[in-house]
């Protein structure tokens, strides 16, 4: 039982996990770069122009995989943050905070891509619609999880409390995602859907798939590679960070200082 | 129970003490509701229509101007960590000063509001809405703000901070409540947006101060 337990919280450790996210960010990012060029090559050059729209639709070859991968990092950062505090683990608080900065890049992207969109199929740069608000406080959230665990100077305390911040996002995404669906909706209605299956041309739905898996793929590596940096400023001054290859053949800058 | 109103009574006895505290923010609110006017221009149509959201946009940035307050005296002084200690539950203390949090700032805006109604020409009917909508709607606003107030608790910055994280955790509250006026005021009724309030309130009661003295206990660490 206790072996059990043991092997699964191996990896909770920084520095099980450190050698393993160095090991796999590459790949991550390979397939990130590999799908990306797919999707785009599929969206780009073979999809059809749509009928309606012209060849200004195919911005949704990047805004919509980039309004999912919003989401699903924010969803992710709740993830960590139960796990973080139940479980008391320290990765759970390093991993939410790698990942808070490219969520709110994506929501960043979601909501100037949509904007580059709106503009010639509605008119405007922005409307006051249900989808844009609910992802512009999305992004207000993100900015809001970053700031609090910036402000705190105890790593320890900012992840926790930054955690708490997530869940309570985590839990009014939905809320406020109603509630401004009920204020006013323009948004065209999604083109994806789990029941009803998709209402849009095969080759488009397959590029937009891709694309999502490459941004997907992305967030990963760079989650992994972030976290890296994260591990290494913290426990900077741990016999096995010295002992690292890449720390230990470094000039050694702090010796000028002690 | 007797811990719970002995905190609401003492609470309410120190902002008795102090009560500049108390009339800022509730000045705040009437300064704010007097400035749009004067931004919009005097057209009686115009604010008439702007008129509920105007007043839930200030109730929301007055009650949480106090927000800061809530916890940081007490943090101050040590008289959370004691409250933190003792056999008492925290999350019931925490609750009785969320609940003195609005008595404090969130009733007098009640109070004050179809006051302010009058100026925006707001029917009586609308105004009945208005207050009943801040009425349910300013309890949620507190609840919600304690958790937040309990994360930036001590931190560099706190109250701009705060804003930044609160401020989109109001949206549904902001939505539902100054949408309650306006569908009175478009003749749909105000029951469907204020019985939503009602539930989010509720929620919030269940929710907020056992996640609020979680927080409290991080920064009391």
């Amino acid at each position: 039982m206790n072996n059990k337990i043991g092997h699964w919280f191996y990896f909770a450790s920084p520095q099980n996990f450190y050698p393993l996210a160095g090991r796999m960010w590459p790949w991550f990012a390979a397939l990130a770069t590999a799908l990306g060029l797919a999707g785009l090559w599929l969206g780009m050059l073979v999809a059809p122009a749509d009928f309606q729209q012209g060849e200004g639709y195919r911005i949704i070859f990047v805004h919509v995989p980039a309004s999912w991968m919003s989401m699903v990092i924010y969803l992710a950062m709740a993830f960590w943050a139960v796990l973080g505090l139940t479980f008391n683990t320290r990765l759970s608080g390093m991993m939410g905070r790698a990942l808070a900065p490219t969520g709110a890049m994506f929501a960043f992207l979601s909501l100037w891509t949509g904007a580059l969109w709106g503009k010639p199929m509605w008119g405007a740069w922005w409307v006051w619609d249900a989808r844009l608000t609910s992802e512009l406080i999305l992004f207000f959230l993100y900015l809001g999880y970053i700031a609090l665990t910036s402000a705190i100077d105890d790593p320890r305390r900012a992840d926790k409390a930054g955690g708490i911040l997530a869940l309570v996002g985590a839990l009014n995404v939905p809320v406020i995602y109603f509630s401004v669906k009920w204020w006013n909706t323009l948004h065209q209605g999604a083109s994806v859907s789990l029941t009803k299956g998709s209402s849009m041309a095969q080759t488009m739905l397959w590029a937009m798939l891709l694309m999502g898996l490459a941004f997907w793929m992305y967030s990963i590596a760079v989650a992994f590679y972030r976290v890296r940096s994260i591990i290494l400023e913290r426990e900077r001054h741990t016999l096995w960070v010295a002992q690292l290859p890449e720390v230990a053949q470094a000039p050694a800058t702090e010796e000028k200082w002690s | 129970m007797s811990a719970f109103v002995a905190i609401v009574r003492r609470d309410l006895v120190l902002a008795l003490r102090r009560k500049n505290e108390v009339i800022t923010s509730v000045f705040f609110f009437v300064v704010v509701a007097a400035l749009f006017p004067l931004g919009i221009g005097p057209e009686m149509n115009t604010l008439r229509l702007v008129a509920p959201g105007i007043l839930w946009v200030g109730a929301l940035l007055a009650s949480m101007l106090s927000l800061g307050r809530m916890f940081a005296a007490d943090h101050a002084d040590g008289t959370l960590e004691q409250m933190a200690l003792s056999p008492t539950s925290l999350p019931l203390l925490v609750a009785a000063k969320i609940l003195a949090h609005w008595l404090l700032s969130g009733l007098p805006l009640v109070l004050l509001a179809p006051i302010l109604g009058l100026q925006f020409d707001l029917s009586a009917d609308a105004l009945w809405v208005l207050t009943l909508s801040l009425l349910i709607g300013t309890p949620l606003l507190s609840l919600i703000g304690a958790i937040g107030a309990a994360l930036t608790l001590g931190v560099r910055g706190g109250d701009v901070l705060l804003s930044l994280l609160v401020l989109p955790l109001y949206v549904p509250a902001l939505v539902f409540g100054a949408g309650a006026v306006q569908a009175q005021i478009s003749g749909l009724g105000a029951s469907a947006h204020l019985s939503i309030l009602v539930a989010m309130a509720l929620v919030a009661a269940v929710f907020s101060p056992w996640a609020s003295s979680a927080a409290l206990r991080i920064a009391l660490e």
